[in-house]
This record gives structure tokens, sequence and C-alpha cells, in this order.
């Protein structure tokens, strides 16, 4: 007899059932494991719209953990015992609900700067010391490449866009399509294997790929014992919207936005594309971490990008997909809204139920809650500025606000709006005691 | 299909546009006539984006579209293209440590086409630089522009180097970016901040006297 397929809601619930027991956690003790599921659960109700014992509270960290401890930006990247203190010292301090991981805070410096990455400028290179990562935008794939990579994005990535982001790399240009091999004919794909420039760059990379295993297996350790102290983690996976792969770090802002007039059929093909590229490497992750939450920041489909008509046209269609294929996955796409999403509340209310959170930036809370209300989770806004300019009373009143308009039936996260860095301690405190203390339903 | 370059610009037919130019020039009208309806044109252009007809998409297209006309008109303009005397003139520069620059270079683009003498300096720019510039290209009006939240010191020491070398009665000082609000504005020292491109118009207009 064929197995019963699973519903999306099964799925999910699987899922969840794992990730709030926390399957697979050591804990450290009874007490920890029951704060963990306590907020585990916490986020779970707010996910089913359901009402909580009060309002989660969930800081949206960048490197806010190393201004608190004192450390500096640029060592997050390099110095692992600093990372390990620094993300420590940020949840303990403040027993958020929630925190993001150590994936998004350190990335590895020494690898960035031996494969020559030159996508980013990070702190202490190419950004102050104290300044968060920052990429670094320019044309990577000129308009006559689309055929390029509507044909095979394999390939385009490999021979193409590798060799242009990272100068170490550059040399993969030289290497064959691999669908040039053809039976006895797999003697010219070889060929470029044998030069020193293309064996420079299979050395670079077995040596940060054992740089990078190692720099996984000790953020593993220091996300694993904080969770095991009772704190869960709101990133499973990573996705992005098929519009942003393109514009982001390929076209470029200027470039995608000509496209959108110019070669409107080869940008849509490029991003049908890529889109189960992305789905399927999103899935892979949040299942290879048991946890069910994508991060999805959402750049360039903002309000004051384009219209109505082009998000419908262009930036809606690929997002959507990739939406609901995860959450047909049990997953729960966490869209990070960067900028306003004020004129596409009705748009983006078409998503499965019960199924994701909206964190929104400078979005209108009371808006967004009336659109999305009975479909998703919203999460927000309390704005970067503001934690750095207000006081900690300023702070409350604001996130009083927050919860009196919003919060009411559950379905709310409670945070800030955009990533923070160098936000003031008593803010942040501020917004977590406010939760605590006044968000119970 | 009509013979109006300016209707044509602001339609942003682009096609239509370069042969209506190629068309003018070869059949010998003066180059700077038709320069002149290239701005007629993209003002237009500006109008429609102020009323959100347009957005990014035909805004940078248009900024294309503008780059290979001037392209072709450029090499008729005999004695060099006589720059007529703008509004006034816009020192616009993101601050040190943020390499942003797609905020400060629409709000560039869209002063340009208003008629301002825009002279954008880029991304990363030491207060000490944008002194620099200051007291060389004397601009009734410096926009600084930051994305990142730690850009808010940045934003701070450069306004109070500024006001250190006494040129704060000369200049008027906006901001903008991402993370920048009335709050922000207040605790950098700046004269005022927009949300977006136009309020920059309307700033700069206001503090240069016209409407």
């Amino acid at each position: 007899m064929a197995e019963k397929v699973k519903s999306r809601e099964e799925k999910r619930t699987e899922m969840f059932k794992d990730w709030v027991s926390g399957e697979g956690v050591q804990f450290k003790d009874d007490q920890a494991k029951e704060a963990y599921q306590k907020r585990a659960g916490r986020i779970w109700d707010a996910v089913e719209l359901k009402e909580p014992d009060r309002v989660p509270v969930i800081p949206m960290t960048n490197f806010f953990p190393a201004f608190h401890a004192g450390h500096t930006c640029e060592s997050m990247m390099y110095d692992f015992d600093k990372l390990e203190d620094a993300m420590k010292s940020y949840v303990f301090d403040f027993e958020p609900d929630a925190f993001m991981g150590s994936m998004l805070v350190g990335p590895p410096g020494d690898v960035f700067e031996q494969i020559g990455f030159k996508l980013y400028n990070w702190p202490g290179h190419g950004a102050p010391e104290n300044t968060s990562y920052q990429a670094v935008e320019k044309e990577y794939m000129k308009p006559e490449e689309y055929d390029h990579l509507i044909n095979d994005p394999s390939d385009f990535w490999l021979r193409k866009y590798l060799p242009r982001i990272a100068s170490e790399l550059e040399p993969l240009e030289d290497l064959l399509p691999v669908t040039n091999v053809l039976e006895l004919f797999i003697f010219p794909y070889l060929m470029p294997f044998g030069t020193p420039e293309v064996q420079s760059v299979l050395n670079t990379l077995m040596e940060v790929g054992e740089k990078t295993l190692a720099w996984q297996q000790r953020i593993g350790e220091i996300d694993g014992q904080i969770i095991g102290s009772g704190y869960p983690i709101l990133l499973g996976g990573f996705a992005k919207a098929p519009f942003d792969v393109i514009a982001d770090t390929k076209r470029g802002t200027s470039g995608v936005m000509v496209d959108i007039m110019r070669r409107p059929d080869k940008l849509k093909k490029a991003m049908e594309q890529i889109t189960p590229t992305l789905i399927q490497s999103a899935v892979g992750q949040a299942k290879m971490n048991n946890n069910p939450f994508v991060f999805i920041p959402l750049h360039k489909g903002a309000d004051s990008f384009m219209s109505r008509d082009q998000f419908r046209e262009f930036y809606w269609p690929g997002l959507q997909t990739v939406i609901t294929s995860l959450t047909e996955e049990g997953l729960v796409p966490v869209m990070f809204v960067e900028g306003s999403y004020n004129e596409r509340l009705d748009i983006i209310k078409d998503v499965p139920e019960r199924s994701t959170i909206w964190m929104f930036d400078a979005t209108d809370m009371e808006d967004a809650r009336e659109e999305l209300g009975g479909t998703a989770c919203i999460q927000g806004n309390v704005s970067s500025s503001l934690l750095i300019t207000k006081t900690a009373e300023g702070t409350k009143n604001y996130c009083k606000e927050l919860i009196d308009n919003v919060a009411p039936g559950g379905g709310y996260i409670l945070s800030n709006g955009a990533a923070i860095d160098n936000a003031e301690d008593e803010n942040v405190q501020a917004m977590i005691e406010t939760a605590k203390e006044y968000g119970g339903y | 299909m009509s013979d109006d370059l300016v209707q044509e610009i602001s339609d942003l037919n682009e096609d239509r546009i370069m042969s209506l130019v190629e068309e003018k020039i070869e059949k010998g009208q003066d180059p700077k006539r038709v320069l002149d309806e290239c701005r007629k044109g993209i003002t237009k252009v500006g109008e429609r984006y102020e009323q959100k007809e347009y957005f990014l998409p035909e805004l940078m297209l248009a900024g294309e579209v503008l780059d290979d006309v001037m392209a072709l008109i450029k090499p008729e303009l005999k004695g060099g293209d006589s720059e007529e005397e703008g509004l006034g003139k816009v020192l616009i520069a993101t601050v040190q440590g943020d390499i942003h620059d797609i905020g400060s270079g629409i709000v560039s683009f869209v002063l340009e086409i208003n008629g301002f003498d825009v002279h954008n300096i880029g991304v990363d720019v030491p207060p000490e630089e944008i002194v620099d510039n200051i007291k060389e290209l004397k601009p009734e009006v410096v926009g600084l522009s930051a994305f990142l939240t730690t850009a808010i010191d940045d934003l701070k020491e450069t306004i109070e180097v500024i006001d250190g070398e006494g040129l704060r009665e000369d200049v008027r000082i906006m901001i903008g970016g991402a993370p920048i609000n009335q709050e922000v504005t207040e605790h950098v020292g700046a004269d005022d901040w927009g949300e977006d491109a136009m309020e920059a118009v309307r700033l700069a207009k206001k503090w240069v006297g016209v409407n």
C-alpha cells in the first residue's frame, strides 16, 4: 500500500514538535530543558496565531553581541573565543526568547582573505573594525550573459561568477563546461586541471574547506551550548527572493532595474531557472539543522524600489514560489522585510496560513496586522535608530504601544526592525523587559 | 509615434528617442536646442517619479538613455557644453565606514534633473575630505548619506568637523538613508532629513530660495 502523503500541516506539526521538545539537544540540566521548551513553545504559538503566555521577544542582532561584550566586529570573524564570549554574554545577559546563531556574526575572515573575496567588505578589511560587513555592489554579470545563466546556472556560477567574486578563484574561468564530457572525450575536460593556475585553486579550496569545517564545528559547539542552556535558535536555513539573487550581487540594482524595462523576459526566465536551487538548498539546511525556520531577507522589492505592478510581475511570483514550496516541506519562512511594504501588504498575504513570519522594518505595523492577521505571524518593528538615540524609558513606551496595537489575539513577536549593531544595551534590555513585564496575554 | 522629443523621453520610448535625436542632428538642428529638449523630457520623468507613476526601473532607464543621447550630442556641441547656471550647488557624500551608494546615487540624479549642480564625491568619505570639498566647491547644500546604524556616529562626527571648521554658516546639511529619522537628525545635528529623493529636492529648493 502506498504511504499516505503528509499534508503541509502535518509536516509542520511534526517539525515543530521535534524542535519545541528540543529533540537531539544536549541540555545542561532539566531546568534548561524546561526553559527551552517554554521559549520555543511561545514561538510556535505565535506562528500558529495562538496567544502564548506572553508576547515572545527576539532581537534581530547582527554585530550587537560584539558591541555588548566589548569586542571589535573584526574579532568576531577571526577570534572564535571572542565570538563565543560575545554570543554567550549577549544571550545569557539579555535572555531573549531565541537568538539568531553565530553564523551571521562570525563568518571566517581568514577564509574570505584566502579566496580573495571581493563581494563584501568586512570589518577591518575594507570596512572599519567596528562596522558591519557590506556588499560591494557591481555588475558581476553582464546583460548579455543572461542566456548563459538561463541555459546552465551551475556552469555560470562556477566559471563566470566565482572567478569574478574571488580573486584567487579566477582560474576557474579556464575550466570547460562539465557537460563537455562525452564518453571517450572526457580528456579535453581534464586538461585544464593540469595547469598550475587551476591546481592552485584546488589547493586553496582544500585549505579553506578545512578551515570552514573547523569553523562550522566551533560555532556548532557555541550555539549548541547556548541552545542547551535553554535558548532556541531562530535560523535553520537561508534563502533569498529569486529577484534579489539576480539584483543584489549579479546585475546590481541599476542593472536589474534597467533589465525590467529592456529585457523583462530574460530576467523572468533567469529567476525561474534559479528558483528550484534556492528551495532545495534551504530545505537541505533546515532539515540538517532540525530547525524549521528559513531566513529570507528581502531587499529590492520594497515600496521605494518598484511599483505595485512591477512587484506583482517581477518580484512576487518567485518569492511566492519559494515561500509556498518551503511551507510544503513543513518549514516556516521568516521574511525579513527591509524598508517598507506598505503598498504590498494585500499582495503578500497570499501565502499558506499559519506557516510564515514577516519581520517588518519600516512597514506600518497596524496595517500589517490588519492585512496579515489570521494569515501570518508578524514581527518587528522597533527601529535600530531608536535603540541608539532613545532612552530606556522612550524605548519602553514605544514597545508598549506596539504591544497594545498589534499583539492582541496572538501572532506577534516583538523585535527590532533592522538588524542591530551598536544599539544601547539599556534600550535592548528595555525592549526585552517590556515583553516580559507588559506583554502577558 | 510622435516627433515630440520631450514627450518621447517622458514616455521613455527608447528606440524612438534615439532615432529622433539622430534625425535632428542629421538635419542640422542646433544641438543646444536638442539638448534643451532632452533636459525638458528628463524633467518630466522626474515629475512622474515624484508622482509615484515611475519608480527605479524608469528612473534608471532614463539615466541610461540620457547617457546614450549625450554621447550623440556631445561631439556636435562646438565650444563645449555650456552648462546653464543651475539652481545651486549640492555636495553629496556617503559618510566614512559606509559604502552604500544606491540611495546617494538616486538623490544625486533626481537633484540633477531638477536643475541642481550636483557633486557626488562617493562613498566612505572621511570628514576631512568632505570639509576640503566644501571649501573648494562652496556648495549651498550638503547631503550626507548613511545606511548603516554604525554610520550614525560617523554622521555626527562629520557634522562636528564641519562645524569646527566654521563652515556651518555657509551650508545647510541634509541627511538621508535607512536609519535616518527626526531623532537621528537632532542627535547628529543636521539641519533636516529626507525620506526619499523628492524630499531632498524640496529641502534643497527651500534652502536656495526657489519654489
